[in-house]
């Protein structure tokens, strides 16, 4: 039986972030935790997996103890075994540490049950970054297929696996070899209603949490610790100065559209004078 | 419970939930619960030592808010001797060429020239890195948009885009010449590659850096990007391991004019990759069907849509405006959320980075998010009924109006003037 193993992130849900226009930051307070999306995809395209071939579904997350519950919301999605990484260790981790710390995870699990495809979702939300699927993917040494918009095959005995890729200009079709990592988009899939008995049992499972101790790994490479990058400065966004209105868009616009007509012909007038 | 010395209190909206608080609180006192570290005043004993490591300054002591402003200055930029001499061995500009079939993306030639910037304020060379197959044209090219080397590696195995084989290449060229600094293009691709190197490199990556700048004191790349939601930026330095790494997105720097009479020398290498190694065959390319779809990225004008338009219909409006202009249109997340217009279009730090000689927004309210995406538009003009509308802060001219009235006023007399002509014509490139 195929065995996959689903990389997820618990993520603010940042379409709720609103700014506070008297300060102009973010209004954190009340914004619900949610599974990254891309990752609750991924985990969608796990379970279709599982429907049409059978498959052994877990989900692996990295993250604060509460992150337990987008475990379990994947488990609702139809994931067997969610298994969360939570250590004060894993604080303050950039991406080059949090893949090795996934990474440790995955050879854990790949060492107890075995793992032929591992699924992560394009990006988080929250960092946008896309970097670590691709970290996953070379830590393991295995092939790396990103932005997945589609599996239309999977052969277990021959050992391979057909994605459909989404790019710029296109959809590109690769076929790789066993044991991968893909990595989704949106596309792949709209996510589904989990039904009431996965429901019930999502929220009676409770997630294994391992800790740095459970893992093969050097403490130096962990967390802050382990991050080659550091933040040295945060700040407002420069504040850009204000350009002219132009009077008279309310009562009569025609005018106003006529000035602006104006400007902007001067404008270009302008430029091309100085070129 | 415990007696706190001094009540430790957090600043919500400043917090970015970095977990360095968490990390160092000796007594479990610190949590970071969703997007907020939560303090747990039974376990805090006010020791204070959250505040030293805090980076955006949202932990203080309740009442000491003054005395904190005056806490130590940064002493970041300082690296050990030793490793600093290790560090020294790595020098030079490089640029990741993105190509397919001698077909360069514009992103690379735009990194070139911030890249010929940072050379020069570290005194050092500005390289190309070009991996394809028949790519010598490539080569010869980057020079004109500033590179004073190209390491090419040319090879069948990369005739089409594919990780392992690339990322092969380059670890190849990094190893062998060390090179300071690294950049590429934060396209589909470079983010498949990018992402891929750091790893086995064992170095720092920065992702959609809006900023780069040398640090020359501590020989040091600072790396700005806008973080949680765009309304914070970040700088980010890699200060111990080499070489430092960034992605940019396509149109946030700006390509030197090409001069074909610069030179570059050629050093070339070979692949040690075989057909065996790589694991992944590409079977099949299928084009986008859709032939009109936008090029935003790099259209001369664009006309953005907001919600404003109060519903899906009025993108025909901003069409008809796009046409008369001879633009195309663009629109904010508000419009796409709702499925008014497809993602494609979509301006902003979730969409696209556009940079054309003229944006106008109508009905877009102007968002951090909106912005980040097309505030270096040369001229941008806002159109919204609301004056205070953030958009007209960062707009050259603005009208304030119904768009209903005034947009199709524009369309009239742009057609009426021809507009078309004026804007985009002899001033075209
Ligand atoms: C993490 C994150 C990422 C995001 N990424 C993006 C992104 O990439 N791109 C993006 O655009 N947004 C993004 N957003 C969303 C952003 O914060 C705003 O919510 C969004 O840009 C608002 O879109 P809007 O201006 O169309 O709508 P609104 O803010 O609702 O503004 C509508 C405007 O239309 C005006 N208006 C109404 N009727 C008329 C009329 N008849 N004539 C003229 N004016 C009228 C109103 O005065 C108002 O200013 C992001 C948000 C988050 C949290």
């Amino acid at each position: 039986m195929l065995k996959i193993v689903i990389c997820v992130k618990q993520v603010p849900d940042t379409t709720e972030v609103r700014i506070d226009p008297e300060t102009n930051t973010l209004i954190r307070e009340g914004v619900p935790a949610i599974v990254n999306p891309f990752d609750a995809h991924a985990t969608q395209a796990a379970q279709h997996l599982k429907a049409k071939y059978g498959a052994h579904l877990t989900v692996l997350s990295m993250g604060p103890p509460q992150a337990v519950e987008a475990i379990k919301k994947c488990v609702s999605m139809g994931a067997d075994r969610g298994i969360l990484l939570s250590d004060r260790a894993f604080a303050g981790a950039d991406t080059w540490a949090t893949s090795y710390a996934l990474t440790a995870g995955l050879r854990r699990i790949a060492d107890e049950q075995g793992m032929d495809l591992v699924l992560c979702g394009k990006q988080a939300i929250d960092g946008d970054t896309a970097q670590v699927g691709p970290g996953i993917a070379r830590r393991l040494g295995w092939p790396q297929i990103t932005y997945a918009i589609g599996i239309p095959d999977v052969d277990v005995e021959a050992g391979t696996i057909t994605v459909e890729r989404r790019l710029e200009d296109g959809v590109e079709v690769v076929k790789a070899r066993l044991p991968a990592v893909v990595t989704v988009v949106e596309e792949i899939n709209e996510l589904e209603y989990a039904s009431l008995p996965e429901m019930i049992r999502a929220a009676r499972y409770e997630p294994e949490v391992w800790t740095s101790d459970d893992l093969d790994v050097e403490e130096q490479f962990l967390g802050l610790n382990g991050s080659p990058t550091t933040v040295s400065e945060i700040f407002p966004p420069p504040q850009p100065e204000a350009g002219e209105i132009i009077a008279g868009g309310r009562d009569d616009s025609a005018a106003a559209v006529q000035e602006l007509v104006d400007k902007l012909i001067q404008r270009v007038e302008a430029g091309t004078a100085e070129k | 419970m415990r007696k706190a010395k001094r009540k430790l209190q957090i600043i919500a909206g400043q917090c970015i939930v970095c977990g360095l608080c968490e990390g160092e609180c000796p007594f479990d006192a610190i949590h970071m619960e969703g997007d907020v570290a939560v303090i747990d005043y039974e376990l805090c004993t006010g020791c204070g030592k959250c505040i030293k490591v805090c980076p955006t300054d949202c932990l203080y002591f309740e009442g000491e808010e003054e005395a904190e402003e005056a806490a130590e200055p940064e002493v970041a930029e300082e690296v050990a001797p030793e490793l600093e001499a290790g560090l020294a061995e790595y020098q030079g500009v490089w640029i990741y060429i993105e190509q397919s079939g001698g077909q360069v993306h514009p992103v690379s030639w735009e990194l070139l020239g911030k890249g010929r910037e940072l050379a020069d304020a570290l005194g050092c060379e500005l390289a190309a890195m070009v991996l394809g197959e028949d790519v010598d044209d490539v080569a010869v090219a980057t020079g004109y948009y500033g590179a004073d080397k190209a390491y090419v590696i040319d090879d069948p195995l990369l005739a089409h885009y594919r990780t392992h084989p690339f990322a092969e290449g380059c670890l190849k060229l990094v190893r062998e010449y060390r090179p300071e600094i690294v950049l590429i293009g934060a396209t589909t691709l470079g983010r498949d590659l990018a992402g891929a190197i750091a790893t086995d490199l064992h170095t720092g990556l920065t992702a959609d850096c809006t900023g780069l700048v040398i640090d020359e004191q501590a020989r040091l790349l600072r790396q700005t990007r806008p973080a949680f939601g765009g309304n914070i930026m970040a700088t980010i330095l890699c200060k111990e391991h080499r070489p430092q790494m960034s992605t940019v997105r396509p149109r946030v720097m700006e390509a030197l004019a090409p001069d074909e009479t610069r030179q570059v020398a050629i050093v070339r290498e070979t692949l040690e990759v075989s057909e065996e190694d790589i694991g992944v065959a590409v079977e099949e390319f299928r084009p986008d069907a859709d032939l009109d779809k936008p090029n935003l990225q790099y259209a001369e004008i664009i006309c953005a849509g907001g919600r404003g338009l109060g519903s899906p219909r009025g993108f025909e409006l901003m069409k008809e405006l796009a046409d008369a202009l001879g633009g195309v249109m663009g629109a904010s997340r508000a419009t796409v959320d709702a499925g008014w217009i497809s993602h494609d279009y979509q301006v902003g730090q979730t969409g696209l980075t556009v940079r054309p000689r003229l944006y106008i927004a109508a009905g877009i309210s102007g968002a951090i998010q909106h912005r980040v995406g097309m505030q270096t538009a040369d001229t941008i003009v806002a159109i919204n009924s609301d004056p205070e509308a953030n958009i007209f802060q960062i707009a050259d001219f603005g009208i304030v109006g119904d768009l209903y009235e005034v947009v199709p006023e524009l369309i009239k007399q742009a057609k009426a003037g021809n507009l078309k002509e004026k804007l985009l014509g002899d001033g075209g490139t």
